[in-house]
């Protein structure tokens, strides 16, 4: 791997008993995830037989002037370092993407922010997706189940060969729109499906949507106009700074101008930088925008962030 | 931090493009904002911002998101993109 290129990092996230270690250890059994480094925190429920099986203590290292979002793991940080490390000095076999399966509980946000903030690790490390299991028996369970389900890219519904996952799985995907959602019986799933694929497209969701959870509601927006970045970003820091405890996840592909649109991806206050993307996954060119939270009107959402764009050209 | 003038450096996500062209235009637009609430945002070298109260009040802020807060303080409340009596003003 050139060492300019960054190591994608897969979250593995969902709640207790969700099936997360199952599907991990039947992935693990796969020969193309030979070259995958995994680091989990239950050492004792996995197969212990892969070579790049590493263990952590959650460790969470509160900065003086952050919010819970912005939390440093700091035992990942480590972890990851020292992955690094021996990989380069040749003490491990190399690998190619590291899994790292969090607690039942864990929030995802502190991973995330310590995967863009930590100074080594952001430069040899690039969060590639978020994937979360939701079991069909029991659906979302409590707040952090809510929050591992709404930072997800991939929704994977476990179990639905003790319960029917049809209509856990239209509720996922009207909740967190950003997301695809994929049934896994068993952990019985080819790699390629889960870590394969940009993973970029939002689906649509219709306006008049409604899908409501815990009064956590999701809101597409699409405008027609271009959209100006620098507007965009006064808003959104505004937005995020005021109402963020309200804000559990944006992601949208916004038209700002170029060849491509930006890509935005943000899970709580954490923010991924931007990235500008070479083409438009479809003819649809219109910038489009999935809020999750609550409490977030989507008119007022529309008619702010119009006031702010508008007001940019004057 | 930076070797030479002691300034923390920052890449926050917002102000990643536009170079001093568009910082420049980000003052103005947050001006336009911060000016309903009584307060006034200024560049300083292109590198971190002043933000000031009408009681004579100051703060260097790094980037927007500190920006935000500190204005929250001066304001004596969050500053919220979505109260609509921002929105008429901005209209």
């Amino acid at each position: 791997m050139p060492l300019t290129e960054k190591t994608p990092v897969v979250l593995l996230t969902g709640f207790l008993g969700s099936g997360k270690t199952t599907l991990l250890q039947r992935l693990l059994a796969h020969p193309e995830m030979g070259e995958t480094a995994v680091i989990v925190n239950e050492l004792g429920e996995v197969a212990i037989d892969h070579h790049l099986l590493r263990r952590v203590d959650e460790r969470t290292v509160v900065l003086g002037n952050g919010c819970v979002c912005c939390t440093l793991r700091g035992d990942l940080a480590d972890e990851l370092r020292d992955l690094l490390g021996r990989r380069e000095r040749a003490e491990i076999p190399p690998f190619r993407r590291v899994v790292v399966e969090t607690t039942g509980v864990a929030d995802p946000a502190p991973i995330v922010y310590t995967l863009l903030s930590e100074p080594v690790v952001k430069h040899h490390f690039e969060l590639e997706r978020v994937i979360t299991t939701v079991d069909a028996v029991h659906g979302l369970r409590g707040r952090e189940s809510l929050l591992q389900a709404v930072a997800a890219d991939r929704l994977v519904v476990t179990k639905t060969d003790l319960a029917s996952g049809g209509e856990l799985e239209r509720r996922l995907g009207a909740l967190n729109p950003t997301a695809e959602v994929l049934e896994v019986s068993f952990g019985e799933v080819d790699p390629d499906v889960l870590f394969g694929g940009e993973g970029r497209r939002l689906r649509d969701l219709p306006a008049a949507s409604h899908a409501e959870h815990d009064g956590v509601q999701a809101h597409s927006l699409v405008f027609d106009e271009q959209l100006d970045w620098i507007a965009f970003g006064v808003w959104l820091t505004m937005l995020l700074s005021s109402r963020g405890s309200d804000v559990l996840r944006v992601k949208g592909l916004l038209d700002v101008g170029g060849s491509g649109p930006l890509l935005l991806n943000g899970v709580q206050h954490v923010v991924h930088p931007p990235v500008h993307l070479d083409a438009w996954p479809d003819d649809d060119r219109r910038s489009r925008i999935v809020f999750i939270g609550r409490g977030l009107e989507r008119s007022a959402l529309e008619e702010s962030l119009t006031a702010f764009v508008r007001a940019a050209r004057q | 931090m930076c070797a030479l003038c002691g300034v923390l450096l920052n890449d926050h996500w917002a102000e990643q493009d536009g170079g001093r062209r568009g910082r420049t235009f980000r003052v103005g637009l947050v001006n336009r904002v911060l000016d309903h609430f009584g307060l006034e945002l200024d560049d300083w070298a292109g590198r971190v911002y002043v933000l000031r109260d009408r009681k004579g009040r100051a703060a260097v802020v790094d980037n927007l998101g500190v920006l935000w807060t500190q204005a929250a303080v001066f304001a004596g409340r969050p500053l919220d993109p979505l109260d609509p009596e921002l929105v008429r003003a901005l209209d």
